[in-house]
């Protein structure tokens, strides 16, 4: 945002108000984010190991934006994933 | 058999007792016969909103415990035809009824009325739960600010994971002239963050402090703006088709005139 152009207070009401939504809608669901997490963790486990206990996913604001920050922690990465790129559709 | 609403929002003062005094009385003026319930138990309001304080004798409580007849305890509005309040207690609290008893209590009231409106309290807590119980309908009321769009986001959840298939919106207490400088979000903007229908938009108006003060609800007055919105969403609520004329409803004849000109 520009220093000398303050935008109008209508505005920046509008863009807070969709980021709390955003964010109470999914803390009120917390079993939303779980299946949200195991969902994820399934699709990263095809390509690389990784530690299911470990894993956090958080709200964060990146510029502003409301952003979904997962922070997973890799074991190793799955032979198949360097030798053949078609592993994925096997998996699937 | 008639339909129940009921009017809330989750946060307090943003305008559920008007909504339900004014919507009710316009809906009698359109020759439904309509009874307002006072879920506020503890904090009744809509007796004096409705000028009709002085003449309770028996409350809701009063009928769920059984001390007097349902009849007994509905107050006649003498300025239209087919107006009824059921006043709620004041002494007590929200836990002297159950939802169920509400649930029960309403339905009876729809057997003899066109439309049961309750008014709600605020909060999400048992006074929400009993006033939501017997309702076919809700109306969520909203002011144009982040906390009352806020809750009204919360609430409409509720109403969601209770069984309510369609809530409907009321934007309560916009300012044109804010929001035309940008200092207010405007319908759009509400509407999109809460993705519901909108049932009104009704504008700031000092004659609804002057009605209040006076115990006649604004619809009675035939030039109050709040009071023409309010009568516009009581034909929506009847299936009419009113336009919504954006912010010219909100902003008068003067506003409209404005726009025609160019001046805006
Ligand atoms: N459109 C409006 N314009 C001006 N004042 C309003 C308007 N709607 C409500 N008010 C005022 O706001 C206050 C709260 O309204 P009320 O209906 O009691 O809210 P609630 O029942 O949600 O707590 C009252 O003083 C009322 O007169
Ligand atoms: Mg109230």
């Amino acid at each position: 945002m520009s220093p000398f152009r303050r935008s109008n207070s209508g505005d920046v009401a509008r863009e807070r108000l969709r980021v709390v939504l955003m964010q109470d809608r999914i803390s009120l669901a917390p079993h939303l984010m779980e299946r949200m997490k195991e969902d994820l963790v399934d699709v990263i486990s095809r390509y690389v190991d990784v530690d299911r206990g470990k894993i956090e996913v958080q709200w964060r604001r990146a510029d502003g934006e409301p952003a979904l920050v997962a922070n997973i922690p890799v074991r190793s990465v799955k032979r198949s994933v360097a030798s053949n790129d078609r592993a994925s559709e096997r998996v699937l | 058999m008639g339909q129940s609403l009921v009017i809330t929002s989750g946060k307090g003062g943003v305008g559920k007792t008007t909504a339900t005094a004014n919507i009710g009385a316009a809906l009698a003026m359109l020759n439904q016969k309509v009874v307002l319930v006072d879920a506020d138990i503890g904090l009744r309001n809509l007796d004096v909103v409705m000028g009709l304080e002085n003449r309770i004798v028996y409350d809701l409580v009063d009928v769920v415990e059984g001390f007097c007849k349902l009849k007994q305890a509905l107050i006649k509005d003498k300025r239209v035809e087919g107006l009824y309040l059921l006043p709620a207690a004041q002494t007590r609290d929200k836990t002297a009824v159950t939802p169920e008893q509400m649930k029960n209590l309403v339905g009876q009231l729809k057997e003899e009325f066109d439309y049961v409106i309750v008014d709600c309290p605020a909060g999400i807590e048992q006074g929400f739960r009993n006033a939501v119980a017997g309702a076919d309908r809700a109306i969520v009321i909203t002011t144009p600010d982040v906390s009352s769009v806020r809750d009204a986001d919360r609430v409409i959840g509720l109403l969601e994971s209770s069984g309510f298939e369609r809530p409907v919106l009321i934007v309560n207490r916009i300012k044109p002239k804010m929001v035309d400088r940008g200092d207010m979000m405007d319908i759009g903007d509400i509407l999109d963050v809460l993705a519901i229908e909108l049932i009104g938009v009704v504008p700031e108006d000092e004659s609804i402090l002057v009605s209040t003060n006076r115990g006649e609800p604004a619809v009675f007055d035939g030039s109050s703006r709040a009071g023409q919105a309010f009568r516009n969403i009581a034909r929506r609520l009847r299936g009419e088709e009113v336009p919504f004329m954006n912010l010219a409803e909100v902003q008068g004849l003067w506003g409209r005139l404005r726009k025609l000109v160019g001046l805006e």
